[in-house]
C-alpha cells in the first residue's frame, strides 16, 4: 500500500543525505619518513601539527607512536582521523595479546592496518600511514599505505608535506640512485639511517613551512624500540 | 479537458520546485556564536578568558553570556562557537559528570578523561557528518600536572601551553607565544591576569565579534575559580591616528 501511494505521488521518505559546506577533513600536514636496515627499522616524524592554513596548532603534536615492542607507526594527513586509527591498531594488538598470549607479528600488524584503511573504502581515513618493524626472522620491514589501505614494503618511504623534498634524497642516498657504480644492494648501518633522518629533516625545515619544531626518531632492533628527540627549527 | 487539481494534505503534498527527496539538514553554519578563548599555562595552573558576546551573524545580540565553565571540580572548559551546540554540551557533560557520580565509587573524572572524553563526542559527530559546530579549550591540574588542550568540529585535537581559538589564533596566540612559551612554571598569577587581559583587550580592538565584558577563570590544584563578567578598561585615543579606523 505504501509503495502504491509513493508511487502515485511521487513521494518517498527523507533520505539522510548531507551534502552542505561541512567538510570532515582538514590536512594538518607535517613529515614523516621510514628506513629500512638489515637488523632495524627506523621511523622518524616532525611534531608540528598545523591547521592546513598558516597557522602552527601546536609545536609538539607527535604523530609517531609505538605500537608494540617491535613495531612504530608514523602518520600524516588529518589529525583527528590518525588518532582514532592509531588507537584502533592499538586495541587490535591488544586484543591479540590477550587472545594469544603473545605479540602479533609485524606482517600480520601490517596486514591488519591494510585492513582498518579499507574498512573506510567509502568514507576514508585522510591519513598516510608509514608502517615499520622487524619481521619473524628479525629482518627490518617497512610498509606504507594509501588512505584506503593499499600496501607496499619498500626500502625506505617518506609521507607529507615534505615527502617530495626526502624521497628523492633517500633514493639517492639509500637506493644509491644516479650513483653510477656504487653498490645498490648495500643497506645502510643504523648510524648512517639516523645522520640521514637528521639532515633530511633539518634541510625539509628550511624549505617546507610545515616541517619543524621538534624530531622525533623511532628505532626498533632485537631489544625493541629505542626513542630520540631532536630539536628543529621554531620558525 | 483541464486536468483533475488533486488536492492533498499539506503533509503529503511534493515540495514545490525542489526534489522529492528533501534531504534532512543538519547544521551547515553556525547561528549565535561566541568569539575566542585565549589560554596559555603559568606557575599554579592555567588562566583561561572568553568575553561575554553571543553574536548573531554581525549582530551584538546577547551580551551576557557565559562561555566559561567547570566540569566537576577540577576541570575548566572554555568554548568558542554555536552557543546552543554547546548548551548540547553543557547537557550531555552533565549526564556523564552524574552517572559518574551515582557510580559511587569515590573516584573522580580527571581533566584528561573529560577531554577525551569531549574529544570523541566531538570526532563522533563528525563523523556522522553532524558536526557540533565548537572549538573546546579544556584545562585542569590532574594528577599534579597541568592539561591544556583543545578540540575543534572536525575533532583535532592537541595540547599545547598556549591556546587560543577562532581570531585569537591569529591576534592572541603570536602574544602568547612570545610571552609564555619556555615560562610556563615561572608566571605569577599577577602577570597572567596581565598578560590575558592584554591579549582580550588586543582581541576587543581588532576582533568586531569581540566585547569588552568578560569571565576570566584560573584552574590549579585547588580547583577552578571563574570570576564574574567584567569590563576591561580601553582607551580608543589612537584610532584617529589610523586612516579608516577612527575618524
Amino acid at each position: 500500500m505504501s509503495s502504491l501511494l509513493s508511487h502515485e505521488i511521487g513521494y518517498s521518505a527523507p533520505i539522510e543525505v548531507h551534502n552542505h559546506g561541512f567538510s570532515p577533513y582538514v590536512n594538518n600536514e607535517g613529515t614523516s619518513l621510514g628506513i629500512c636496515g638489515e637488523d632495524f627499522v627506523l621511523v622518524a616524524s616532525d611534531t608540528r601539527q598545523s591547521n592546513g592554513g598558516y597557522s602552527i596548532n601546536a609545536r609538539r603534536s607527535p604523530k609517531a607512536f609505538e605500537l608494540s615492542n617491535r613495531t612504530v607507526i608514523a602518520t600524516t594527513g588529518c589529525a583527528a582521523d590518525a588518532k582514532q586509527l592509531v588507537e584502533d591498531m592499538e586495541q587490535r594488538a591488544q586484543y591479540y595479546v590477550h587472545k594469544h598470549g603473545r605479540e602479533m607479528s609485524t606482517p600480520a600488524m601490517a596486514q591488519v592496518l591494510s585492513q582498518l584503511l579499507y574498512t573506510r573504502r567509502f568514507f576514508p581515513y585522510y591519513v598516510f600511514p608509514i608502517f615499520a618493524g622487524l619481521d619473524a626472522k628479525g629482518k627490518g620491514a617497512v610498509y606504507n599505505y594509501d588512505a584506503i589501505g593499499n600496501i607496499e614494503c619498500v626500502s625506505h618511504y617518506a609521507y607529507g608535506s615534505a615527502a617530495a623534498l626526502l624521497q628523492p634524497f633517500l633514493d639517492n642516498q639509500i637506493n644509491k640512485a644516479h650513483q653510477r657504480g656504487a653498490d645498490t644492494t648495500a643497506k645502510p648501518s643504523r648510524a648512517q639511517a639516523v645522520k640521514l633522518a637528521i639532515d633530511a629533516f633539518t634541510s625539509a625545515t628550511e624549505r617546507d613551512i610545515y616541517t619543524g619544531d621538534w624530531l622525533e626518531i623511532f628505532i626498533v632492533d632485537s631489544e625493541g624500540v629505542h626513542k630520540l628527540t631532536r630539536e628543529l627549527k621554531h620558525d | 479537458m483541464d486536468p483533475i487539481e488533486l488536492r492533498l494534505p499539506h503533509t503529503l503534498q511534493r515540495p514545490q520546485a525542489t526534489s522529492n527527496h528533501e534531504p534532512i539538514t543538519h547544521s551547515t553554519e553556525p547561528i549565535v556564536t561566541g568569539t575566542s578563548v585565549v589560554a596559555f599555562k603559568y606557575k599554579d595552573g592555567i588562566m583561561m578568558a572568553a568575553d561575554c558576546l553571543g553574536s548573531y551573524g554581525r549582530m551584538a545580540m546577547f551580551r551576557n553570556e557565559r562561555r566559561l565553565m567547570a566540569v566537576g571540580k577540577t576541570t575548566l572548559l572554555g568554548m568558542s562557537g554555536d552557543i546552543s551546540d554547546y548548551q548540547h554540551m553543557q547537557h550531555t557533560l552533565e549526564n556523564i559528570m552524574t552517572q559518574e557520580y551515582d557510580m559511587d565509587d569515590g573516584q573522580r573524572l580527571g581533566t584528561k578523561s573529560i577531554y577525551k572524553c569531549i574529544s570523541k563526542i566531538m570526532y563522533n559527530r563528525r563523523s556522522k557528518m553532524n558536526p557540533l559546530w565548537n572549538s573546546y579549550v579544556i584545562a585542569g591540574v590532574d594528577s599534579g600536572e597541568k592539561v591544556l588542550g583543545y578540540v575543534d568540529l572536525i575533532g583535532t585535537t592537541y595540547e599545547s601551553p598556549t591556546i587560543a581559538t577562532g581570531y585569537g589564533s591569529h591576534m592572541a596566540q603570536p602574544i602568547l607565544r612570545k610571552v609564555v612559551e619556555g615560562r610556563e612554571d615561572e608566571i605569577t598569577e599577577e602577570e597572567a591576569v596581565k598578560i590575558i587581559e592584554d591579549c582580550m583587550r588586543v582581541l576587543y580592538y581588532r576582533d568586531a565579534r569581540a566585547f569588552n565584558k568578560l569571565t576570566r577563570a584560573k584552574v590549579t590544584a585547588q580547583g577552578v575559580e571563574i570570576t564574574e563578567p567584567y569590563s576591561l578598561e580601553t582607551n580608543w585615543d589612537f584610532a584617529e591616528s589610523i586612516v579608516g579606523y577612527g575618524a
